[in-house]
This record gives C-alpha cells, structure tokens and sequence, in this order.
C-alpha cells in the first residue's frame, strides 16, 4: 500500500516537473502561426525550421560556443583554486581559518545585482571587456566558495592517517596530492565541477553585463528574439530546449553522485 | 514466552535459486527451546545473521516455517512477533534523553506510566546508567549508547524473546565482559529465550547454555560447550572452538586402532568401516610430549602465559600441544602420545560415532 | 577530526585569496566608493556621507521592495521545505527508477535561470500557455500580466518548480545515510509512521536541511533572473524584487551613488541572516562530532 501512495506521489510530482518542458519542447517544433493562432496539445506539423534557424545563424549558435567556453574556464580556474584551498582548511588549523572561510561564503552569498556594475567598470579598465576570461573569472565569485566548501566535505571524509603515510613513504606534498589524495576524492571533485558548470550555465546577469558581441552567452542571446513581426516563439522555444541539452548530458555523466552532491559531501 | 522451531527452513537471497550454493541458509530443522540461552557461533558470512533476521521476522525465509510455540509466525510482522532485537551498532534516538529512549518501546505499547517509570529504574540500574537518564543520547560514547540500546531490548517483560546481532563488538573489552555477566544473571532471573550471535568462541562458551555453531549456512552442531570442546560434530567445530583448534591427522581407522606413519593410535572404542577422507582428531590439552608414542618434530614453542603451545609436524602434517605450566619441553621430546579416549574419528569432515554408542 | 596548527597553510588558500580579491574586493570597493560620493562624471567625486543610505533608508521604494522581497523568501521556503522532505520521502531507493527519478529531477536545476523564465512564459500566457489556457478553461480569470496576484502565483510556483527538487535530493541524500538497523529497530519498538519520521529520519536530514535553507534562502534573496523575464518585475512593481531594483537603479536611471548605498546595505542584510545560518549550521556539526 506505501509503495503505492509513493508511485503517486511521484508521478504526479514529475509530471508537474516534466509538462512545462514538454510544452516547451512541443512549441520548438511547432510553425509561429500554429503557436499564435491555434492550440494544440500537439504540433499538428513538426517542423525543424525553428532549429535551423539557430543552427545556420552564427550569431545563435556562437552563443552556445561562448558559453561552453567560458563556462569551461570557469570550471578549470574554479578547481584550480578551490582545490589547495579546501585541503588546507579540511587538515590545518591556522590563524583565521573561521574568518577566511566564512568571508569565502560571503562571496557565495553576494547578489550578481550588487556586483554587475562594478564588474563592468572594472573589466572595462583592464581591458577584459567582452572575453571569455572576463565572464569566466567573475564566475569564480560564487563558484570558487561553493567548490571549496564541497571539496572541504569531502576531504573531511578522508582520514588523515593516509597523508601521514605517505609523507613517511617518502612523497612531497605535490606528488602526494595529485598521486594519492585526488582519486580519493575523486567523487568530490566531480560533484564540485559538476556545482561550478551548473552555476555558470545557468546564470544570466553577469555574463550579460560583460559580453557583448565576441563572448556573447547563449543566454543573453536568447533575451533578444523580438523580430520585425513580434516574438519569434518557436525560435525562442528551440533555443531553450538546446539549452537544456548539455545540462541533461552532464546529469546523466554524474547520475549515481547526484544526490550525494548535492548534499556537498556531508552526510 | 515461547518454544522456537524451525521447520525445513531454507533461504536465499536470489529470486530462483538453483542449486544448494545459492542458498544462504541450507534446510534445517531445529527446535529451541522455552528460556534457554542460545550462542549462534560461526566465521563472518556463515548465515547467522540471516537466521536471526529471519527468527526476528525482519526476513521471510524463501522456505518452510517459523513457529513460536505452535504457532505459526512465518508470515508474521516482526511487530506481531513481540520480540526484541539488539543491533551490532548502536540504534538510539538521537533527539530523545536516555530514559525516552529506553520508554520509547513501551510507550508505543501504550503501556502505564506509572508501570513504565518503575520499569526504566530497574533498567537504567541493570546497564548502570541512573545517572545518565535525563542526559540527551546524542553525543554519548558509543559503549553508552549500545548499553541504551541492550537497555531497550531488555525493557519489555513479556517478549517471546531476545535477540542479540553481535552486540558486544563496539564496546571497551573490560565492559564487555561485565555486560556479558550482566546478560548471564538476567537469563537466570528472568528466564527469557535469548538468541545471541556472535563470531567470538569466548562470548559464545561463556553466554550461552547451547552453543549453535553455523558453517557455510548450516547449523553443524547444537550443544553445550562441554559437547563441542569434547566431541566436536564437524572438523570446523574442532577447528573453530578451541586455541589452538583440534589437530586433525589424516589416518585409516580399523576397530579400536588409527593407523598413521606406520605407528598405531588406540582409539578407545571401535568403529566400523569408514569412507571417504578419514582424519583423526584430538585437542592439543590431550597431547602429552613424552619419551615414546609417535615421532614429531617440534617446530617452535609460543609462551602464551598460562601454559605453551608446541608446534610440531607429524609426518608433514601439522600438530600442536599444550604444555602446561611448570612443565618442561623434555629434552628430547620428539614423541607425542594422545590420551586415551579423546580420539574423535571423522569421514568427510563429519565425526564418526563408535560402534555401541 | 584533530586538525594541525599550522600557518604554512595560508599558502594554500593564497590562489584563492587573490582570485577572489580581484573578483570581490575591487568590486566591492568601486561600489563603497559610490555609496559614499557624488559624481557629475568625468571621474570627479564629491564626498556624499551617508546621504545616500540616508536616502535609501528613508525610501519607500526600498522598504516595499525589501517586503516583496521577504515575502517572497519566506512563501517559497515555507513551500519548498515541506514538499521536499515529502518528495524525498517518497523517492524509490534503488534500481533502475532511482536513478531515472534522480535524473528527471535534476533536470530544471540545469536549466538556465532565463530559460527557466521563457519556459514558465509560454507555459504560463493565456494566449499560448498551456497553464494560461487550462485555467481558463476551467473559468479561472488568470492573467499574470495584469493581476498582481496572478503574477505573484506564477512566480511563486515557477520557483517552486524550478528549486523543490534541490531540497529533495538533499534530504534524499540525507536519508540514504541512514542505516537499515535503525528502521528495523523502530520496527521492533513497534514505532508509527510518524515516530520513525520525527525521531530518526527527522535528525538525520537536519544537517543536510539546513544548508538547504541555507542556499534556498540566500538565492532566493537575490533572485532576479527568472521573475525578470516572466514579468518583468510587473505588473506595477508588485513582482519587483531587490535585485531587480537595483538593476533598474543602477543599469537602467544610471542613479549610481543611490543603487550602490543600496546595494551595500542588500549584501549586509544577506550576510547577517546567512551568518546567523552558518553559526547554527558549524554548532550542529560541532555536537554531532563531539
């Protein structure tokens, strides 16, 4: 009887997950006359013509391009940092560690609203407007925290005993840690890269703010679809289903550590 | 209260088991009985734990019947079976103080507060934690909260009885052996069935009336330890009961007589013709070093305090013997004599019993 | 675990210190920099005090958007919390639907925070939305362009769909770790339904909860994105939110020393509820250890 009530529970749950996409999917592939003048559960015609038009159109898909690329930066840069940073506060104790992490999670927690403006002006001097690096290093101000605090999780999980064994084995720190101690937290590391490409994918305001033209995100192209004849729907609606693509492709990769990422290692 | 029996009861954990290797627990007919205390014994991976789950109602077995008395519980909620079980790690509740812990089985019973507030008292006194009662169980060492937990196992009179999954594995050695003397005088005072697994001989010889030693999924011997000392069932029990275990020596058994390396062992009674591997065995306290008897080269000698052990080789296979204290190694005792009617005889791992007995 | 005394350790976390220094402190000055001057441009600053906190704090528009803004912190969290747990709590635990139920669930977390917002458009419009149209079909008069409560709704549910699934997973996670002794001692004590909930699986999701409040909290404080392409913080200002506010503020009236002073004082009111989290959040981590 409980095994029932669950499976309801969960159908209905998922169906209110999975109609908006549904409907969204349903209109990439529906003509803008079937979408405005009639309504159908269906696309009466499934047309590709919405997707041809991002995919023949450079300054579509160079959106998508500029957004894998920052995005992967960002990722690179984020675990760089993030990696040496979270060992040292899972092992050592040293003058304001409290301070410095809680400060690290501030950063987490600051608005991109705060942020967009000076971001602007700062890039802008250093002539960083409108690259890749520019939105990937902003992006580090909410992905480099994140990361360190899942990686600290994780690292806590692994004793200490096998850093002193391999110190008296006769390894340097370096070798050690890249050796040894990176695929023991191998599951951690993907869950922060997995955090870092999320938060980046997802986010609108920054990238929009410090991109025009050459590192201009799939996101901020998507917010100017308003054509000569009104809004391009299904050309909007292909665009948001594409966009959906590699965030699926990166759940299905990391699907057995979800649950445990998402509780960033401390259960 | 009740009598527990087991009736052509098999399980296995694969949906369409095939052959007997894809059963955990083999088919096995026993009968335990009203109050006594039982040890299950058995090497990690032996189907003890699986028959407890199975005895608690917490597995259903894929055959026969569980009876509680004469009644059938096979399909039976572990609720409906009104029995307790303590687990090898702690279960408290976290968020509870030690005496809610310890009420929370009797609570849920609706029982009286009045009958529940004496009961407690008497627990808490039992596992020695008076003082603890209004402390909450969170961040209590884990020797405490497994005492919580015996303490909830415990707390209900009228249980048909309790079970034990290796319950002393967490808790400090000294402690153990207090909890176990603990355990001990409760069976005798109250008279519960209790079911105690264990992989440890000592707890099990020392806990129990009835020793149930497990191997590979089947219940080789059920007795008392004196039984399993003096005339194991199954070359594992031999091997497993005992420091050092029994010395087990391939032979040909004909009458009252063993024949190995050429020399000759009496064995103290006759038997009749055996098949299939024949070994003799015998308890290294019965092996004398003595001036004649059997050959045997000693290999080394381990002081373990009480007494030492001997280890030798006869004819390549090997041997030990207890020398006990005061006692000393003859200075050319190279020959090994057994006393005479401690020769257990077994084919195919199974003892053989003599003829007339 | 016993962790070392050792100040070598800084070296460690130096990278991280100077990344984040670029991309937060100099940021973070500029905007100090605003908060407390004028300017007429051309780089020339004229000190201003606290004018413009003073001006900000006295603001109606501040006050009402701050309200909306709590407001709406507290619908979803009040939402969000309950059902994850419920959903977690009905989540298959192994085998093939675990895993296909984790991946469906997952899904809107990895959707871009504008996409979400076309999604939950064209769902939503009357004139194309499946939404829009169902309710109107059912003789509801819902119109998230023109009623303010419809706007709020909308909004309310998008975030609810957009971020339940996170809350889900973490408390998920949280009761996988539980071992299967305690559900078959609970058994055994003869314990409801809702004692085995609220004295075991209860405990064990605290820690896991709180950071979801935690992030819930923090990122819906600062939301902007998804109600922005919805309703464009409309209709009127009802659905305008800090955020957006301040967007408007500074990228739209250029009103740059008012939406600097205001954003000092947004980042101060997150850090203060978030660092009240963090002190609970370390505290319990602290006794559980002990």
């Amino acid at each position: 009887m409980r095994i029932k009530t669950s499976a309801i529970v969960m159908t209905l749950y998922l169906l209110f997950l999975l109609v908006p996409i549904y409907w969204l999917i349903t209109m990439s592939l529906k003509t803008n006359t079937e979408i405005t003048s009639t309504f159908s559960l269906f696309p009466q015609s499934i047309t590709f013509r919405n997707y041809g038009v991002i995919l023949t159109d450079p300054s579509w898909y160079m959106g998508y391009v500029n957004s894998m690329i920052y995005v992967t930066m960002n990722v690179v840069i984020s675990l760089t940092v993030a990696l040496p940073a979270a060992y040292a506060f899972s092992r050592y104790n040293f003058m304001g560690d409290k301070h410095l992490f809680f400060w690290l999670l501030t950063n987490r927690m600051a608005p991109p609203a705060v942020f967009a403006l000076p971001f602007f002006q700062l890039y802008s001097s250093v002539g960083l407007f409108d690259t890749h690096i520019a939105i990937a290093l902003a992006h580090t101000l909410f992905n480099v925290p994140l990361a360190v605090w899942i990686l600290e999780g994780f690292m806590r999980g692994v004793p200490k005993e096998i850093d002193e064994t391999a110190y008296i084995d006769g390894y340097s720190f370096g070798r050690f840690f890249i050796k040894i101690f990176m695929p023991l937290i191998a599951s951690g590391i993907g869950v922060a890269a997995f955090f870092a490409f999320m938060f980046s994918w997802v986010e609108l305001l920054l990238s929009r703010t410090l991109a025009t033209v050459n590192a201009k995100s799939i996101a901020a192209t998507m917010t100017r679809t308003v054509s000569a004849s009104g809004m391009d729907w299904g050309v909007l609606a292909a665009a948001g289903v594409l966009t959906i693509v590699p965030g699926a492709l990166v759940i299905y990769f990391v699907r057995n550590y979800i649950a445990k990422g998402f509780a960033l290692g401390r259960v | 209260m009740s009598r527990i029996t087991l009736s052509k009861l098999a399980h296995s954990y694969l949906p369409n088991p095939k052959g007997e290797d894809d059963f955990a627990l083999k088919e096995m007919d026993h009968v335990w009985q009203d109050g006594g205390a039982y040890a299950l014994l058995g090497a990690s991976g032996c189907g003890k734990t699986t028959l407890l789950n199975i005895i608690s109602g917490l597995v259903r077995p894929s055959q026969g019947r569980v009876l509680f008395g004469d009644q059938d519980v096979t399909d039976a909620a572990t609720t409906e079976r009104n029995i307790a079980q303590v687990f090898q790690f702690p279960v408290v509740y976290d968020t509870m103080t030690v005496r809610q812990n310890l009420a929370f089985p009797l609570r849920n019973r609706g029982m009286d507060a009045g009958y529940i507030a004496r009961r407690i008292d008497q627990i808490a006194a039992m596992i020695g934690m008076e003082a603890m009662l209004d402390r909450k169980a969170l961040g209590l060492t884990a020797d405490a909260k497994q005492k919580i937990s015996l303490g909830r196992g415990m707390v209900r009179e009228d249980v048909n009885a309790i079970l034990f999954d290796e319950p002393l594995t967490v808790i400090d050695p000294h402690m153990k052996w207090e909890l176990r003397t603990q355990l001990k005088s409760l069976h005798r005072e109250f008279g519960h069935t209790m079911i105690y697994v264990t992989h440890d001989q000592t707890e099990a010889l020392t806990f129990a009336d009835k020793v149930v030693v497990m191997y590979d999924g089947r219940v080789v011997q059920m007795g008392t330890p004196e039984e399993l000392f003096e005339t194991p069932a199954h070359t594992f029990v031999g091997y497993f009961i005992g420091s050092p275990g029994m010395n087990l020596l391939d032979a040909e058994v004909m009458g009252a007589e063993a024949r190995l390396q050429g020399a000759t062992v009496p064995l103290g009674a006759a038997y009749g013709p055996t098949t299939g591997r024949t070994q003799i065995g015998i308890r290294p306290e019965y092996v004398t070093l003595s001036d004649e008897g059997l050959p045997v080269t000693v290999r080394r000698v381990e002081d373990v305090g009480r007494h030492r052990i001997v280890r030798a080789e006869l004819g390549g296979q090997p041997l030990n013997a207890i020398l006990p204290e005061g006692k000393t190694l003859p200075a050319d005792g190279t020959r090994v004599s057994f006393a005479s009617g401690k020769v257990n005889v077994y084919a195919n791992d199974w003892r053989v019993a003599p003829k007339g007995a | 675990m016993d962790k070392t005394q050792n100040n070598k350790a800084w070296f460690l976390v130096l990278p991280v210190l100077v990344l984040v220094a670029f991309s937060a402190v100099l940021p973070l000055m500029t905007v100090v920099n605003y908060a407390f001057n004028d300017t007429f441009g051309q780089n020339e600053f004229f000190w201003a005090s606290l004018d413009w906190f003073e001006e900000m704090v006295t603001s109606d528009r501040l006050r009402d958007a701050l309200g909306r803004q709590t407001l709406f912190s507290a619908i979803i969290l009040a939402i969000e919390v309950p059902l994850g747990i419920f959903i977690a709590l009905n989540m298959p635990k192994k085998g093939f639907w675990a895993s296909l139920v984790l991946i469906l669930m997952a899904l809107p977390l990895l959707i871009p925070f504008n996409v979400v917002g076309t999604i939950w458009q064209i769902f939503g419009r009357v004139d194309i939305g499946l939404l829009g149209r169902a309710l109107a079909a059912m003789g509801i008069d819902y119109n998230y362009t023109n009623d303010p409560l419809d706007a709020w709704f909308t909004v309310i549910i998008m975030d609810v769909w957009h971020w339940t699934s996170l809350v889900a997973l973490l408390c998920y996670a949280g009761l996988q770790s539980i071992p299967q002794a305690y559900y078959q001692a609970a058994r055994i004590d003869q314990a409801t339904r809702w004692s085995v909930f609220r004295y075991i699986e209860l405990p064990k999701m605290k820690g896991v909860l709180l950071i979801a409040v935690l992030l819930r909290f923090m990122d819906s404080f600062m939301i902007y994105t998804e109600p922005f392409v919805v309703t464009g913080g409309g209709p009127g200002n009802s659905t305008t939110f800090l955020s957006i506010d301040l967007a408007k503020m500074a990228t739209g009236q250029f009103d740059l020393g008012p939406a600097a002073a205001f954003s000092l004082m947004y980042f101060l009111v997150i850090l203060l509820i978030s660092w009240v989290f963090f002190t609970v959040m370390t505290n319990l981590d602290r006794e559980e250890n002990r």
